[in-house]
């Protein structure tokens, strides 16, 4: 196989005929070349929409309360479900569940620090909910376990909220005035894949106590764990008949609770992803292959052309598979090297605009919705690819080979 | 050396088929200088293909250096003629993008002799023929005259038993005939045994035995008397032309 002779062979063939090769080799270098991109872009596509969804974690459900659709129990519809403290703990008991954390909301809430007011949304919880959120803390600490025991009055406020009320001084450790009453600021966040940080979150059991929330809420947030969907769809069925035993709702009835299970939403986009990268490979396989049969032709036609030449080496003492291995080799140097540039352009190109893309967005990257990111192909593939480019090589080769092969070199040393 | 034994071979034509050869027995002794001849159609060319194991034939036997040569597969045909024989051909063919001596040394890559080796001995031969100063050149560079002294030199490199010639100076002016012919004549003198086919007379009057083919049957052989009165009777038309 490796043999300098043959490949001197193979070269000065290749270089008699120039425009020839570089043709097809221009085939098989584009069907790599699209292959590439094609993959680089679904790639991007598919690790742009899967980092918007880590902006909350991705296992994060959401339940909120609504009025029933479905008459139980002799009850008759429209009849409103109030949370209650108690349904967080009833949820938390529900196997798979995570972390939890229940919300009481308080509407438009006016925060004061000295001169300095204004209207923002102010979100109770319990320690768990930073988990659900992917809060990120720029300055001092979340809301904790202590703060709800003790039901301090203690807020964490967005990085927004700071800037208006307190500009460029030291927030932590103030008192800022939340409808009146002074809370203790003891952490500054920035939620991510959000422009807007003007949440305040306080303590649950403070803010129901303070704010005449009695044991009232109005959302639980948690996480669940569960790897497919099967598994998360069952968890969101035992929490609904939970709920609906506690409440006395029907556990099918959708309009009794809200329910967004995100981990749901997330295994069924990276199934259309799923999708989208096998119909990619298919494209880019039928790209491939168009060039490969225009491989396979033009060294076809270079049998042909050849006819006489591998007569005379047959005369002369060529044995049918030495002839087999000089087409074959042929077929399989030009599909390889062409398809390796094809190769080395794509991803370059794909790299490029990966680069480009990186420094344009900057260090903003975190905090901006973006549906391409990193649109690259891992080096399996390129590895993979040389390798299939290989054996196309061979394919494309073989039937022309064969063919060379049973060349009778009488018919071809005839003289026409 | 050679033995045919009652060879029949018919080629297929569509529906009908073609009998080329009706039962050849010949016998080449080793060192003779043979030609062929004929008529277009009687099958010289046939016989020179069966005999130079680029073809099969139907029926008979034939014997090469004591081996019975049949039913061969390829790579097995092509390791005997490597061995055995050498072929000059009518249109030379030579390989138009290989220089006169890796045309020469090709014959020995097939053999497996090293780059270097076969060019040298390429080389030998080139100089030999003459032709040492056009090594480099290509075969379009080259006269018939030339491309056939390559071609020569490209049969004798694997230091076969037989030439087999078909045509060798069909392509070539009366003089180049004749000085190939001389060469030809060298080599049969050297112990090689040389065949040709051919339908000039005055070619054929130069070898040492003619054997005359019609109608797919031997119809006479000619030698030692009677090829004296051949070779006088076609010097002489020779030098009237």
């Amino acid at each position: 196989m490796f043999d300098i002779d043959k490949w001197q062979e193979i070269l000065a063939t290749i270089k008699k005929n120039k425009m020839r090769t570089f043709l097809t080799g221009f085939s098989v270098a584009w069907g790599i070349f699209m292959l590439m991109i094609l993959l680089g872009s679904g790639n991007g596509l598919s690790n742009g929409v899967a980092a918007n969804f880590m902006n909350d974690a991705v296992n994060a459900m959401w339940i909120w309360q609504g009025e029933t659709t479905i008459p139980y129990e002799g009850m008759k519809t429209g009849r409103p479900i109030q949370f209650r403290n108690q349904d967080q703990e009833i949820v938390q008991k529900v196997s798979g569940v995570g972390a939890s954390s229940g919300r009481y909301f308080m509407g438009n809430t006016r925060y004061s620090y000295l001169k300095e007011s204004g209207e923002y949304t102010t979100i109770t919880c319990q320690p768990e909910l930073r988990e659900v959120e992917n809060l990120i803390l720029n300055e001092g600490r979340f809301i904790n376990q202590i703060d709800i025991l003790q039901n301090r009055k203690v807020v964490v406020i967005g990085a927004d909220i700071k800037t208006a009320l307190f500009k460029d001084s030291v927030a932590l450790g103030e008192y800022v005035n939340i409808n009146m009453v002074p809370f203790k600021v003891v952490g500054i966040c920035t939620e991510p894949g959000s422009t807007r940080n003007r949440n305040a979150y306080m303590p649950l059991s403070t803010a129901q106590m303070i704010f005449n929330g009695s044991n009232r809420l109005h959302n639980l947030a948690l996480t669940i764990n569960a790897s497919t969907l099967e598994e998360s769809q069952a968890i969101e069925e035992q929490i609904r008949t939970a709920l609906g035993k506690r409440h006395k709702f029907d556990p099918k009835d959708e309009g009794a609770i809200g329910l967004y299970n995100k981990l749901e939403n997330y295994i069924q986009t990276m199934k259309i992803f799923q999708a989208i990268k096998i119909f990619i490979w298919i494209i880019g396989i039928g790209t491939l292959i168009a060039g490969i049969v225009g491989v396979s032709n033009i060294m076809l036609i270079v049998v042909k052309e050849r006819t006489k030449e591998i007569g005379i080496r047959k005369a002369i003492g060529a044995s049918p598979s030495s002839v087999i291995g000089l087409i074959l080799l042929e077929s399989i140097m030009i599909t390889t090297i062409a398809g390796y540039i094809g190769l080395v352009l794509g991803t370059g190109l794909m790299e490029m605009i990966n680069y480009f893309m990186m420094q344009s967005a900057g260090p903003a990257t975190d905090q901006s919705e973006t549906i391409f990111l990193n649109p690259t192909v891992d080096i399996n593939i390129a590895i993979y690819s040389t390798l299939l480019l290989i054996i196309a090589g061979a394919i494309a080769g073989y039937i022309p080979a064969k063919r060379a092969a049973s060349i009778k070199p009488i018919v071809a040393l005839r003289d026409e | 050396m050679i033995r045919l034994n009652n060879i029949h071979k018919s080629y297929e034509m569509g529906s009908n088929s073609l009998h080329v050869l009706k039962g050849i027995d010949l016998t080449i002794e080793q060192g003779d200088f043979v030609s062929i001849m004929g008529s277009s159609g009687s099958g010289k060319s046939t016989l020179l293909n069966i005999l130079g194991m680029l073809d099969n034939y139907d029926k008979g036997t034939y014997h090469l250096s004591g081996n019975l040569i049949a039913n061969m597969s390829e790579k097995k045909a092509a390791k005997y003629r490597n061995d055995m024989v050498g072929f000059v051909f009518q249109s030379f063919n030579l390989i138009s993008f290989k220089n006169a001596m890796e045309n020469v040394a090709l014959p020995l890559y097939y053999k497996g002799v090293p780059r270097k080796k076969r060019n040298l001995i390429a080389m030998e031969y080139l100089e030999k023929l003459g032709l040492k100063e056009w090594a480099n050149h290509m075969p379009s560079e080259m006269s018939g005259g030339q491309k056939q002294r390559v071609a020569i030199a490209r049969a004798l490199i694997s230091e076969p038993k037989i030439i087999l010639a078909d045509e060798p100076t069909g392509a070539l002016d009366t003089a180049t005939s004749y000085e190939v012919m001389e060469i030809l004549k060298d080599i049969n003198a050297a112990g090689i045994t040389v065949i040709i086919v051919t339908h000039e007379h005055d070619i054929a009057a130069m070898t040492s035995q003619i054997i005359r083919l019609k109608d797919g049957r031997i119809h006479e052989i000619i030698r030692n008397g009677e090829l004296k009165q051949f070779q006088k009777s076609y010097m002489k038309e020779l030098e009237t032309a």
